[in-house]
């Protein structure tokens, strides 16, 4: 019995690394601008839509760097065009303009690049592995490819973290994200750190998209990817780079897990047609999280003044 | 020279807490309800009536729900969707297992059940705020769209899982041509809509709008945040599960739960942040700007003569969509119904410049 469950947890985590790697944009938009950008599962899916086009006609790596210059160009865009208007608005109307880009995006992506189930082949292993056999009855099963994801992943955290602890812009990011005007008193150029920080999150919206989309196809059911990522950002705290992490990791495994042990009773008690609480399991379990810690589990502590 | 105040006293207290002291106001409203009732049914089609008129009531009446919560109490919610189905299918359960209840018991008892769950998803806004609560409030669209797509009960154990309703009839006339039930969500909005005018003009809804502007100043005032974010959860939601039956009995008729999805729940915000936040007169606005803009667009490339795939116009007016929207509130981040405030003024003075 303890094999299977174990196997699910592990696959949980996996799958709640690549949460945590939308998780990711997410944050590091709001925390920079404040800017709550549902637009984060749009972009990944135009993302892994320009990369599985783009490298259907040239090598990969020459459609990887095309593409993210694309999510440059894009990032640019989205500043110069929305963002740039609506400077001192309120939030709500900011996190609707993202909703206006989502629905842009995603029109934008199938007009341009087609609306059909396309791959992209990374080359990853496909066949799952067994581990620890002798501990276990049967082994563990593993998928190669969701590890090779789990390690993309960390590298790509550790390249950010070193990214916003070291270098002089990464060092500007993170005045904006803790006082906006007072970098800009400083002499930090607020614009061009927003263009930066959108093109960062687009490069994580690339990223996730590739591993996403080698994992399921890339088609538009990708950019809902998006709506698991939100409890992972409340649980995480919306300002948290290891929060989306961690969090990322809590939800994957929650709700695998949870599908395979509560959905049964569910069913049993309620006579329910059929399981599938992974929908709701991730935002519940959240929501249960921030009764008892209203910032998240890394958030700044809210402190309110008038 | 039309539009002024001017020599209109009050006199009277009654006069001075009037819903619209101005007496163009006053006419203008009344010419605009009657006209809906009796010069509309003279020459709307049944296209008109299926697909614009009574979605634009319906959606109007949802918006007003949000609006209550988001626009006078400050609490963003993406809800909606999941508050119209329990709306929907309480409505429906009603009418089911009690065959003789009157339509309008059915409909008010779908508003009350969506209070009842409104509330229970209301109390987390007590401890958090912001965008944590937006983000919260989608625990209450996943769930209540799992929980009638699963729970057999909910469906009457339907095999394909969705429901139907029969023949509706109100005080023995038979709703049955869309004229009729056009009538029928015309009656409930307005009734509703007047109702909703004279919450958020008298002391609950400044209640909410002091909560909105800043919740620990209010507290400190002495608004009870219990109180007034609980109230406005219920009222909203309220006019949502009202919205919802409304939804599924006359303008769907049968439905599942992929009705009642979280586009709805964005279709219905955006219809909140395009007409205004805190404007009744704003939901109506963004309902009929919501519901008429795909429809205009998807007979755009036909009337300019460009053939296209199906799937191209959808793609297109996806993006035209989401480019209306961002200039929308470049434009005017305050909605429609601060356009039309704008109008009111300009016309209180003119012709002349000033």
């Amino acid at each position: 019995m303890l094999g299977p469950i174990i196997e699910t947890l592990i696959g949980g985590l996996l799958t709640g690394i690549l949460y945590s790697l939308v998780a990711l944009g997410f944050v590091l938009i709001f925390k920079a601008s404040g800017v709550f950008n549902f637009a984060q599962g749009a972009m990944v899916l135009f993302a892994a839509l320009t990369l599985a086009r783009l490298s259907e006609a040239m090598p990969f790596a020459v459609a990887f760097a095309l593409s993210v210059l694309i999510m440059i160009a894009l990032a640019y865009a989205i500043e110069f065009l929305v963002l740039r208007r609506l400077v001192h608005q309120e939030g709500i109307i900011l996190f609707m303009a993202t909703l206006g880009v989502t629905y842009f995006l995603e029109g934008a992506g199938q007009a341009v690049w087609g609306s059909d189930i396309y791959a992209i082949r990374l080359g990853l292993p496909q066949n799952p592995i067994f581990i620890l056999d002798s501990v276990f009855p049967g082994g563990l099963l593993i998928d190669p490819a969701e590890l090779v994801a789990a390690v993309i992943c960390a590298a790509m955290v550790v390249a950010l973290a070193v990214f916003f602890q070291v270098t002089r812009v990464g060092r500007a990011l993170r005045a904006v994200a803790d006082d906006h005007q007072a970098a800009q008193s400083v002499g930090i150029p607020l614009d061009r750190i927003w263009v930066m920080v959108w093109a960062v999150a687009g490069i994580v919206a690339l990223v996730a998209g590739m591993i996403w989309g080698a994992k399921l196809g890339v088609q538009f059911s990708l950019s809902l990817v998006a709506l698991k990522a939100l409890p992972v950002l409340i649980l995480g705290g919306f300002t948290s780079i290891p929060g989306a992490v961690v969090g990322g990791l809590i939800i994957g495994a929650g709700e695998k897990l949870a599908e395979v042990l509560l959905a049964p009773v569910l069913i049993r008690w309620f006579d329910l047609a059929g399981g599938g609480i992974e929908n709701w399991f991730a935002y519940v379990l959240a929501l249960a999280f921030l009764l008892v810690r209203p910032q998240g589990l890394f958030g700044e502590k809210i402190i309110e003044r008038i | 020279m039309l539009y002024r105040e001017v020599g209109q006293f009050k006199t009277s207290y009654a006069a001075d807490q009037a819903i619209f002291p101005i007496l163009q106001d006053r006419w203008f409203v009344l010419l605009v309800i009657a006209a809906a009732f009796l010069v509309v049914p003279l020459f709307a089609d049944q296209y008109l009536y299926t697909e614009v008129l009574i979605p634009v009531l319906i959606l109007s009446l949802a918006a007003i729900g949000l609006n209550v919560l988001t626009g006078y109490c400050g609490q963003v919610s993406l809800g909606t969707g999941g508050f119209m189905a329990v709306g929907a299918y309480a409505a429906y359960n009603l009418a089911l297992r009690l065959p003789d209840s009157n339509l309008i018991v059915v409909f008010l008892f779908g508003g009350a059940m969506a209070t009842l769950v409104g509330l229970l998803f209301g109390l987390p806004s007590l401890r958090i705020k912001g965008f944590y609560l937006a983000v919260a409030t989608l625990a209450a669209q996943f769930f209540l769209e799992w929980a009638f797509a699963r729970v057999k009960w909910f469906t009457n154990y339907a095999p394909s899982g969705s429901v139907a309703v029969g023949r509706m009839e109100l005080f023995g006339v038979a709703i049955d041509t869309p004229a009729r039930r056009y009538l029928l969500v015309l009656s409930m909005v307005v009734l509703l809509a007047f109702a909703a005018t004279n919450l958020v003009r008298g002391r609950i809804g400044r209640m909410w709008m002091a909560m909105r502007d800043m919740d620990i100043a209010a507290e400190i005032i002495g608004i009870r945040p219990l109180q007034a974010k609980l109230s406005a959860f219920a009222v909203s939601s309220f006019y949502i599960g009202v919205a919802g039956a409304l939804w599924g009995f006359v303008r769907l008729g049968s439905w599942e739960p992929l009705a009642f999805d979280i586009n709805r729940s964005f279709q219905v915000l955006f219809m909140v942040i395009i007409g205004g936040l805190g404007s009744i007169l704003g939901s109506f606005l963004g309902a009929a700007f919501i519901v008429l803009t795909p429809i205009f667009l998807n007979q755009l490339p036909n009337a300019l003569g460009i053939s296209l795939s199906t799937a191209a116009i959808s793609h297109i007016e996806f993006m035209l969509f989401g480019a209306l929207i961002v200039f929308f509130l470049i434009v005017e981040p305050r909605g429609l119904a601060r356009l039309w405030a704008i109008v009111k003024e300009k016309l209180r003075l003119w012709p002349f410049p000033y």
